[in-house]
C-alpha cells in the first residue's frame, strides 16, 4: 500500500466516448478517486480504466505508445488545449500535478475532418503518413556510410532542419488550429528535408505535392493564428510555415531542377 | 497520381490552399494602398470644401478613372471570393466542433479569430459607403466658372445625422481589427518571417492599422462637428 492511499486527488473527469466512427458520440461523467500528484495524466486514465474493466464496463480507448515523449502517438484535447496545459509537452510528459482535488478535467479527441474518430478518444492520423509519402524520396546513396565532410552543410541550415526536424507528427498543429489546417506539419516536414543538401534535389516536387496532398486530404487553410506554435510539444515556429508558403509559391512559377533548367512534373 | 498535367500548374496554384491565401494577400495590399491613398485624400476635407470639391472634380474628369475604378472593383470581389472560399472550407475542416476549446493566449487574438465578421461587417459597410457617397446626391456648385460637384455639402448634410455618425465610426472599428491581423500576416502569407525583423514589422503593421482607422473615424466626427456648428 504506498502512502498516496487515501490522500490523493479526486477528479471528475467528462469523456468523450464513441463506439466507431459511423455512430454520434456523447461526453459521459467519471470521477476517479485517490490520483497521486505523482502518477502521469495517461496513468490516471489507465486506473479509470482499471475500475471501469472491474465494474464490467467498456474502458476509454486511447493512443499512446512510448509514454516519454518521443513518438508523436499520445493526443487528447484535455480542457480546450491539445495535451493539455503545459507547454511545450506532450499528453504522456503531462503529470497530475498540474490538477487539484475537485477538479473537472473535459477530454476530448483531436478533431477534424481529416481525423476521423476511431473509437473514443482515438483518432485516425493516417492522413499526416499520407502527407509523409506524397513527399517521395530523398537523393541519398545507400551502401557504406559516406565520409562525414563530403558533402558540406551550412550550419544555420543544420539547426533550421533539425529543429523542423524534432517534429512527432502528432498532429496538435490540426487539433489546436482553428481551421483544422496542417500547414505547421508540413511545413516542419518541408523544411526538415528541404534545408539540406541531401533533401534539396527535390524539394521543388516535394512543396508542390505535399501540399496537394494536404489540400486532398482535407485539412483547413491557415489564418496565422499561430495556436499551432502554442501548443506544438516540440516547440516548432510559425517560420516553417512562411518557409512552406515561399517555396510553394517559388515551385508553381519557377520550376528548376538541379542543374537549374526547367523541370516538369505530375 | 499524375492528375495534375504540367502546363495547368498555374492554375493549379489558384485553387491550392496557399494559391488561394496568397491571392487574397496580394489583393489586400492593393486594398491597403488604395486606403492609404483614399487616407490622404480626405485629408483636404479639413481645408474646406474648395480643396476636396476640386481634388474629386479633377479624379473624377480623369479619363482613366472608369478603368481604376474597375481595377479596385475586381480586386474587392478577388478578396471577397476567395475569403468566402476559404472560410466555408475551414469550417468544413471541422464538422464536430470542440465541447470545450480555449485559446493558449499564446497564439490566436480577437482579431484574427473574428477576421471573416470584421470582414463580413465592412462589406455591409462598403455597400451603404457607396450608395451614399458614390451614388449619393449631386449637389453642385462652381469655383471661377468651373461647375463641380459639391461633395463637402453632401459630408456636412449625411453626417449631421448621429446615426451615420455611429455607423461610420462602427465600422472603422471593425476595419482596425480586421487589419490589425490582416496586414502583418500579409507577410507570413507571403514567406516573409524573420526572428530578427518580424515583431519589429508586426508593430509597425499594426501602427499603420491605427492611423487608417483613426484617420477614416475622424472625418465622419469632424464633418459632424461641422454641422451642429
Ligand atoms: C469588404 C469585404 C471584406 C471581406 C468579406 C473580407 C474578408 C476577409 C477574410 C475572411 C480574410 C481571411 C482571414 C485570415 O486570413 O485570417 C481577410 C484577410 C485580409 N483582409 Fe479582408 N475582407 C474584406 C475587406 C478588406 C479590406 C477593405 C481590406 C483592406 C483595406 C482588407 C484587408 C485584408 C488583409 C490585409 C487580410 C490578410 C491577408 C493575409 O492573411 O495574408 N480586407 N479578409
Ligand atoms: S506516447 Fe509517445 S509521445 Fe506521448
Amino acid at each position: 500500500m504506498s502512502e498516496y492511499d487515501n490522500n490523493g486527488m479526486t477528479l471528475f473527469l467528462k469523456i468523450w466516448r464513441q463506439k466507431c466512427c459511423s455512430e454520434k458520440g456523447e461526453m459521459v461523467n467519471y470521477t476517479v478517486k485517490n490520483i497521486s500528484a505523482d502518477v502521469s495524466f495517461l496513468e490516471m486514465l489507465d486506473i479509470l480504466n482499471q475500475d471501469l474493466i472491474k465494474k464490467g464496463e467498456e474502458p476509454v480507448v486511447f493512443d499512446h505508445d512510448c509514454r516519454e515523449g518521443i513518438c508523436g502517438a499520445c493526443s487528447l484535447v484535455i480542457n480546450g488545449e491539445p495535451h493539455g496545459p503545459e507547454v511545450l509537452t506532450t499528453t504522456c510528459q503531462l503529470h497530475m500535478r498540474k490538477f487539484k482535488d475537485g477538479d473537472t478535467i473535459v477530454i476530448e479527441p483531436f478533431r477534424a475532418k481529416a481525423f476521423p474518430v476511431v473509437r473514443d478518444l482515438m483518432v485516425d492520423r493516417t492522413t499526416l503518413d499520407d502527407v509523409i509519402t506524397s513527399g517521395g524520396y530523398i537523393s541519398a546513396n545507400t551502401g557504406a556510410a559516406p565520409e562525414s565532410n563530403a558533402i558540406p552543410v551550412r550550419q544555420e541550415n543544420a539547426e533550421l532542419s533539425m529543429d523542423a526536424a524534432a517534429c512527432i507528427g502528432c498532429g496538435a498543429c490540426v487539433a489546436a488550429c482553428g481551421n483544422a489546417s496542417a500547414m505547421l506539419f508540413v511545413g516542419a516536414k518541408v523544411s526538415h528535408l528541404g534545408l539540406l543538401p541531401q533533401g534539396k534535389l527535390e524539394a521543388q516536387e516535394r512543396v508542390h505535392n505535399m501540399v496537394k496532398k494536404m489540400d486532398e486530404l482535407g485539412f483547413g487553410n491557415c489564418t496565422n493564428e499561430a495556436e499551432c506554435e502554442a501548443v506544438c510539444p516540440k516547440g516548432i515556429k510559425l517560420t516553417n510555415i512562411a518557409r512552406l508558403n515561399r517555396e510553394f509559391a517559388v515551385s508553381s512559377f519557377f520550376k528548376k531542377n538541379d542543374s537549374g533548367t526547367k523541370q516538369e512534373w505530375s | 497520381m499524375g492528375c495534375c498535367s504540367s502546363n495547368n500548374n498555374k492554375f493549379y496554384y489558384c485553387s491550392s490552399s496557399i494559391g488561394k491565401k496568397q491571392l487574397m494577400a496580394i489583393s489586400a495590399v492593393m486594398l491597403v494602398g488604395f486606403s492609404i491613398a483614399h487616407m490622404i485624400g480626405n485629408v483636404l476635407i479639413y481645408f474646406g470644401p474648395k480643396y476636396i470639391n476640386l481634388y474629386g472634380y479633377h479624379l473624377t474628369s480623369n479619363l482613366l478613372l472608369p478603368l481604376a475604378e474597375l481595377l479596385l472593383a475586381s480586386i474587392f470581389i478577388v478578396h471577397i471570393i476567395f475569403a468566402v472560399i476559404l472560410v466555408v472550407e475551414n469550417y468544413l475542416a471541422r464538422p464536430v466542433k470542440y465541447h470545450m476549446k480555449v485559446n493558449s493566449g499564446r497564439g490566436a487574438n480577437f482579431a484574427s479569430a473574428t477576421m471573416p465578421w470584421t470582414g463580413a461587417i465592412m462589406l455591409v459597410f462598403l455597400i451603404f459607403h457607396l450608395i451614399n457617397f458614390r451614388f449619393g446626391t449631386i449637389y453642385m456648385t462652381s469655383y471661377d466658372g468651373i461647375e463641380v460637384r459639391d461633395v463637402y455639402r453632401l459630408l456636412i448634410e449625411f453626417f449631421s445625422n448621429p446615426l451615420n455618425l455611429v455607423l461610420y465610426v462602427t465600422a472603422m472599428i471593425a476595419f482596425a481589427f480586421h487589419l490589425g491581423h490582416g496586414i502583418q500576416s500579409i507577410f507570413q502569407t507571403v514567406g516573409i518571417n524573420s526572428p530578427k525583423y518580424t515583431p519589429c514589422i508586426q508593430k509597425l503593421c499594426l501602427l499603420l492599422s491605427l492611423v487608417l482607422s483613426v484617420m477614416f473615424s475622424t472625418y465622419p466626427i469632424w464633418s459632424y462637428i461641422k454641422s451642429i456648428q
